[in-house]
């Protein structure tokens, strides 16, 4: 068995209200060095697969039809056996 | 015309939808069931507000992959009339059926409340029935209302009149203060380029009576129906009329 990782982001330039007032939090706890956060989404998907790239070829199209919406997210996907 | 209105697990505006066409407007309308492919041959489907799916991944991109789904995207490939309301609307941009994306409020809060809808098109069959740039007023009640699209796909939704409402002010106008969720352009509703499926943030379904708060919704179901003031005089907007009157 394999371990997938997907690691799911909005995209530059689409807003991220989430991202912006934990920032706000954190600058109002006084850590004053945090200059942008944006947050995202993990998966971790146990599966099957011959080898890691085919492994990754399957994690990129279930990102691509599910795990993430291309029109406004981008997606990274890792594999560890 | 039929309507079906689709029921997914966690739709909760499927009986209101069935409740203003059929106990308000005396239209013909089935409920179409998640796990069914049959259509039931209606002429319009209905994807209604709600939670599908507990919103789970994002709103709509559960849903987007149920069976009936698959006969909503090709009955809407060929001209079928397919509006979505609030979750409905989500799941049409999830299923590509509409261009964009829903993205969190910028509040980052549930916006429940009236808003001012400014009808930008009336080249639609949901709203043939309106006049270009009237005022409607509606409840919106959701997280993730904020449209997001790229720039060029703006454009194109622009230039081709595919923005059919916008949140405006008491003057008709879109500004900041009257746009309740951070939409790109004060968006709360387009359709397709061909004009036959429509997508909306407000809730229609749910002004269809006075004593709603609003009957501005009615606008719509008549636009379809072909009931609505300036469409065809047929004895059932008779009926409406005088039971309105009444």
């Amino acid at each position: 068995m394999v371990k997938g990782t997907v690691r799911v982001q909005l995209k530059d330039g689409v807003l991220d209200p989430q991202g912006q007032t934990i920032q706000r939090a954190l600058l109002q706890m006084g850590y004053d060095w945090v200059q942008g956060v944006r947050t995202g989404r993990m998966f971790e998907i146990e599966m099957e697969a011959t080898d890691e790239a085919a492994a990754k070829n399957r994690l990129r199209e279930i990102s691509e039809k599910l795990l993430a919406n291309p029109v406004i997210e981008s997606f990274q996907v890792e594999v560890r056996s | 015309m039929r309507f079906g209105v689709v029921t997914f697990p966690g739709s909760n505006c499927d009986y209101d939808a069935y409740a203003a066409l059929k106990r308000v407007l005396c239209a013909p309308v089935e409920f179409l069931w998640h796990t069914d492919a049959d259509l039931k041959d209606v002429d319009c489907v209905i994807l209604p507000g709600g939670f599908s799916f507990g919103d789970y991944l994002r709103p709509g991109a559960i849903a987007r992959f149920s069976p009936v789904m698959r006969s909503v995207i090709k009955f809407a490939e060929t001209g079928g009339l397919v509006w979505g309301i609030c979750n409905g609307f989500q799941v049409l941009l999830e299923a590509g059926l509409l261009p964009g994306a829903m993205v969190r409020n910028e509040t980052l809060r549930f916006a429940c409340q009236w808003v001012r809808l400014r009808v930008d098109s009336n080249r639609t069959p949901f709203t043939r029935g309106c006049r270009p740039g009237q005022i409607l007023r509606m409840p919106i009640a959701h997280a993730d209302g904020n449209y997001y699209a790229d720039d060029e796909t703006l454009m194109n939704l622009e230039t081709s009149g595919q923005v059919v409402f916008r949140y405006v002010n008491a003057a008709g106008l879109p500004d900041e203060k009257s746009n309740p969720n951070g939409s790109r352009r004060s968006i709360a509703g387009i359709t397709n380029r061909e004009g036959n499926v429509l997508g909306m943030m407000p809730h229609p379904e749910r002004a269809v009576e006075k004593i709603l708060g609003s009957d501005d919704g009615l606008m719509l179901f008549q636009s379809l129906l072909g009931t609505a003031a300036t469409g065809v005089d047929t004895p059932l907007r008779k009926r409406l009329v005088s039971d309105r009157g009444a």
